[in-house]
């Protein structure tokens, strides 16, 4: 039941939204929306923690450790990416860059794209993951044009062609899976199911699934943005509107790595060895090296914490083909605080973007003495972002550097490098816009508190004592991706 | 011999998805592209209709009308009111390097027959020989898309490489389950509707469809 109230809240908060348009109450109609969403996430993650892994709706919806607490987390993050967009987006609608058409479309789109991530995460058919997927792409195609400046319509161009072409290539994995697993399973809906394909993963035909597997890769590493299939990802993340980045970096990504890690676990189940896992770590290293040196190169705020969200997934990535407990374990707690540091990052940047007229870092600066909150936000978002203890990020991230050591000895130093220059370019940066005077044409602004509060003070909990309850929740879902 | 002959009709309407793909690939003029499109949804819906027939995979039916209706009729409908409204519908694509192009098409055509082997190898079906015409199809759009700079080519690029995505689900399992299949007809029409004010906001922004203007986003240095 829980289930069923998660998955239609937003879905008919995205109507009633498309109803209410521009009203004055709107904001507080979206907020409400994603809060029931995620008062409905948890009782359904109450549920499966007391009694384990479920089927609902007819075999159609499936639910375990490991996507529950992905739906808490979009659910979390969507919540607090509503709060924040009730002031941001005020203040953009007051400096006259959306009009009030453009409202109605941008808060019923938000809950549409909350619907078909949760939708990604919740089905158990494999075909209904790639539409879902791909309704999560084109419900925010158009959010990240709303500003229909020039440069905003060509990163949504480049975003709807690019993952457009990339989640082709993965239904054609999709169907080279279902070719192999109607050969076991049948013909018909049954075949397609994650819950039907893991029981049989040993008797599918190995070739195919090798095949099938580069296509997804590839496909759902688009989305993932994963090198050298990564270009939409900066652009859409500077040109779209910082709740639209904010839930990009923070939530989209994580659910493509979701489809991806699902893909792989049955691939090499199917195969026996271990060649989806060392694709996934390639990949998962190129983006981490890639992405740290081009940090180094940015000048647009919100552009370089795109290229980092490229880097934190390729750790992620990385973690998950590296494969084994540890490694594994490090994977599932990165995808959590990195979504959690990096939307609160988000939410700062925009606001500093807003004191300053301008998403140019050289032109941002001054912002503890401007407004504390932000300053301050941005200051400890990234000291997080970067692994410095005692954040969660730190913890994650040495669990997949003690796995590497111990799995992968000749890959450690890489991944360090990637570590260190992203380390270094970020505080380069980040340093002389939080300190120094206020510049004469910074405003001032009235901030939103709660979100980045909330997710600074999780992601400080997560590192310095992990609750027992995430600890066994992330057990339990390592034992799944064996 | 009933079987025989259907699959021998089949390769032939396989052959002719292959011909208009190529023809996409180099045809400069707007109608002559969209029409082309509308030929190859129509030989493919005919194929999903025989191969229903034949295989008694009755769902297959639904699959081919809904070909029909939306890439047959709907969406080269569409793709055709837009391009009169934007009055782009006498405008002539420059394609450089005709020869180079077709000579990647080949490659690809050879690749995907190569990449489809162990596939082709394990199928029994009668219309396993067809799936590496289908990947073919996907590759072929996907080239289409890189090499050509105007935004309605690269859009049927894409609606041909779907094309090729649906081919391929027929020819390796009869295609997908019915749910699948609605859900991805769903998509494609959503995204029409993007594309569609897609167009506009390029066009008013831009003046023009050509996405070589879109440059601004380059990496800065």
């Amino acid at each position: 039941m829980p289930l069923l109230i998660l998955l239609s809240v937003p879905l008919f908060a995205a109507i009633v939204l498309a109803f209410i348009g521009d009203r004055k109450y709107a904001p507080e109609i979206n907020i409400l929306g994603s809060a029931a969403t995620f008062a409905a996430g948890i009782s359904l993650a109450l549920e499966v923690y007391a009694e384990g892994p479920m089927l609902a709706g007819g075999k159609f919806f499936f639910v375990d450790a490991f996507n529950v607490y992905l739906a808490v987390l979009t659910s979390f993050v969507s919540m607090t990416t509503a709060i924040f967009s009730r002031r941001y987006m005020r203040k953009e609608r007051q400096d006259g860059h959306v009009g009030p058409i453009r409202m109605r479309f941008y808060h019923a789109m938000f809950q549409l794209f909350i619907f078909a991530m949760l939708l990604c995460l919740l089905t158990n058919n494999v075909g209904v993951l790639w539409i879902a997927m791909e309704l999560a792409t084109l419900s925010t195609v158009l959010l990240v044009s709303l500003y229909r400046t020039p440069s905003a319509i060509e990163a949504a161009w480049k975003y709807f062609i690019l993952c457009g072409v990339g989640i082709a290539l993965a239904l054609f994995g999709t169907v080279l899976l279902y070719f192999a697993a109607e050969k076991v399973l049948g013909a018909g809906g049954e075949a397609l199911l994650w819950t039907n394909l893991s029981q049989v993963s040993g008797k599918l035909e190995p070739t195919v699934l090798s095949l099938a597997f580069v296509f997804l890769m590839v496909g759902y590493g688009t989305k993932v943005g994963l090198v050298p299939v990564h270009n939409w990802l900066p652009d859409a993340h500077s040109e779209g509107p910082t709740p639209i980045s904010a839930v990009l970096s923070g939530l989209l990504l994580n659910v493509a790595l979701y489809a991806l890690v699902r893909c792989k676990v049955l691939v090499d189940g199917s195969t026996g060895t271990h060649h989806a896992g060392d694709i996934m770590m390639g990949f998962g290293l190129l983006s981490i090296i890639v992405a740290a040196f081009s940090l180094l190169r940015q000048k647009d705020i919100k552009r370089m914490f795109a290229y980092s969200s490229i880097e934190h997934m390729g750790i992620a990535t990385f973690a998950f083909g590296l494969g084994g407990p540890i490694a594994t374990f490090g994977a599932l707690l990165h995808m959590l605080v990195h979504s959690l540091t990096k939307s609160s990052i988000f939410f700062t940047v925009g606001h500093a973007s807003q004191m300053h007229w301008t998403q140019e870092m050289d032109r941002i600066k001054g912002l503890i003495k401007g407004n504390p909150l932000v300053g301050w936000g941005l200051m400890f978002g990234v000291m997080a972002i970067v692994g410095m203890p005692p954040f969660g990020v730190f913890t994650s991230e040495f669990l997949i550097l003690t796995a590497t050591m111990k799995d992968a000895p000749f890959l450690t130093p890489f991944l360090l490098l990637g570590f260190a220059v992203a380390f270094a370019a970020l505080f380069r940066r980040v340093q002389p816009m939080v300190t120094g005077p206020v510049p004469s044409y910074q405003r001032p602004l009235k901030a939103a508190h709660i979100p980045v509060m909330l997710h600074m003070a999780l992601v400080l909990v997560i590192g310095i004592y992990m609750p027992d309850f995430l600890n066994r929740w992330f057990h339990t879902a390592v034992e799944l991706l064996k | 011999m009933h079987t025989n002959l259907a699959a021998q009709i089949n390769s032939f309407l396989a052959a002719m998805v292959l011909l208009t793909a190529f023809g996409m690939l180099v045809q400069r003029r707007m109608y002559g592209l969209i029409h082309l499109f509308a030929w190859q949804g129509l030989f493919l819906s005919i194929s999903t209709a025989i191969v229903g027939f034949v295989a008694g995979a009755h769902h297959l039916y639904i699959s081919s009308i809904l070909t029909l209706s939306l890439k047959v009729i709907l969406l080269p409908y569409i793709l055709h009111v837009l391009i009169q409204r934007l009055k782009i519908h006498k405008e002539v694509e420059t394609i450089v390097n005709v020869p180079m192009t077709m000579l990647i098409g080949i490659a690809l055509v050879i690749f995907s027959y190569h990449l489809t082997a162990p596939v082709r190898e394990l199928s029994t079906l009668m219309t396993r020989s067809t799936l590496a015409v289908a990947l073919a199809t996907v590759m072929l759009g996907l080239l289409m898309m890189i090499t050509r700079k105007h935004a309605v080519t690269q859009i049927i690029g894409f609606l041909a490489m779907e094309n090729g995505l649906f081919f391929a689900a027929t020819s390796a399992t009869y295609g997908m389950p019915l749910v699948v299949e609605l859900g991805v007809a769903l998509d494609i029409l959503i995204a029409a509707f993007i594309f569609g004010i897609f167009f506009f906001h390029i066009h008013k922004t831009f003046d023009s469809l050509d996405v070589d203007q879109m440059a601004r986003l380059k990496e800065g240095d």
